[in-house]
């Protein structure tokens, strides 16, 4: 077939020229294009991101009904989280550095919690998953952290009650944007929405509403 | 359930064979029987109802209640269950909320222990003679019983746009 033979053709010719390059005997022009061809410049920092972007490293861990839903996305192969590189589970936080918090979190859990996190190796990344860990959700009372950021620092907030499984892949796919330093605005972003933003001087003030 | 009539004839047993003062009352709601006793008497009730004539031979909850403003004010609700004739008694206890005392049932019953221990963690009746008297559910270090009713609710305001200007704002 043609098609293969060209094909055929280009990798032996690269091959060859690979050869020559090692060797020392390319030179000047030939040597100006092979390089172009070949090579990518970046940063080290980049590199460095793109690679931990790539594989996270979540930690098996489990607090309520959204687990149930984390395991589907982490587990499954439905929704394959290989696709993202970060399918890897790993069951002790020495080796892990993605904690997903899904499920309500007690006051008796929240200590277990940060030593998790504070176990976890450097560095490290924590989604608040569902409405519950983000803001305690539908459990105002006694027994439930108002939200997990009162004693973790979290990076990403998914929303829903449990979230769908492809919003946790959302908020995955933020956090590997936020891992390479260009986190975007969120929804203004998505729903093409700038310049929507309320000014101060149209906003309703607290104390004229309450008159 | 036995029936009201049934009812009374248990609760004249237990007063010929604990005691008079055991019995406090009986009530017959919803084809529910419940037989309310002293206090300081629901070991000895207990322990009668389950080696009876007609044993109750099984405790399937033991739990509380808040009666506020009601005195007194803790409930204690042991619920019996007869396997084979497929029966079932309501034992109910009040005492009040400063310093409550309840014997325990678990040298009668093990299964109470965790239930007594789930009692005193929310409403903070002390079971006298529980051999592990600690807190089941909340933290060690909590304070106070969160199921009491003038337990404050925990928990924060949720801010919408009717009741923002009622709460400070975290930017604030």
């Amino acid at each position: 077939m043609e098609v293969t033979r060209t094909k055929v053709d280009d990798m032996r010719v690269r091959q060859l020229k690979a050869q020559q390059m090692l060797r020392g005997e390319l030179a000047g022009k030939d040597l100006e294009e092979f390089v172009e061809e070949r090579l990518l410049f970046t940063t080290l920092e980049t590199a460095q991101n793109w690679a931990r972007k790539n594989c996270l490293f979540p930690l098996g861990f489990g607090l309520a009904c959204c687990a149930i839903e984390m395991i589907t996305v982490i587990g499954s192969p439905r929704n394959d989280l290989a696709r993202f590189g970060a399918e890897a589970i790993r069951f002790t936080p020495r080796q892990a550095d993605l904690l997903i918090l899904s499920g309500r979190v007690s006051i008796k859990m929240a200590p277990i919690i940060r030593r998790l996190y504070d176990q976890m190796l450097e560095p490290k990344w924590v989604i608040a998953m569902g409405a519950c860990s983000s803001t305690a959700g539908m459990f105002s009372n006694y027994a439930v952290v108002q939200g997990a950021d009162k004693f973790l620092p979290i990076d990403i907030y998914v929303p829903g009650c449990p979230p769908r499984p492809e919003a946790l892949i959302y908020g995955i796919m933020k956090l590997q944007d936020k891992i390479m330093g260009t986190p975007d605005m969120g929804w203004r972003e998505r729903y093409n929405a700038y310049g929507t933003e309320e000014k101060p001087e149209t906003a309703i003030a607290p104390e004229a509403e309450l008159a | 359930m036995p029936d009201a009539t049934g009812l009374e004839l248990i609760a004249r047993a237990v007063r010929a064979e604990v005691g008079d003062e055991a019995v406090v009352d009986t009530s017959y709601f919803r084809e529910q029987a419940t037989l309310e006793v002293a206090p300081a008497r629901v070991h000895d009730v207990i322990a009668y109802l389950r080696d009876a004539e007609e044993p109750w031979d099984t405790l399937m909850s033991v739990h509380g209640c808040d009666y506020m403003p009601e005195e007194p004010r803790l409930g204690i609700h042991y619920e019996l269950l007869a396997m084979d004739r497929v029966d079932r008694l309501r034992v109910k206890t009040r005492v009040g909320v400063d310093d409550p005392h309840v014997p325990t049932v678990v040298d009668v019953f093990a299964g109470a222990n965790f239930h007594e221990r789930e009692v005193y963690d929310m409403f903070g009746v002390h079971f006298d003679g529980h051999p592990d008297m600690r807190r089941l559910l909340m933290p060690e270090d909590y304070e106070g019983y969160p199921q009491r009713r003038d337990f404050p609710l925990g928990g924060e305001p949720v801010i919408f746009t009717f009741n923002e200007g009622k709460f400070p704002r975290w930017y604030d």
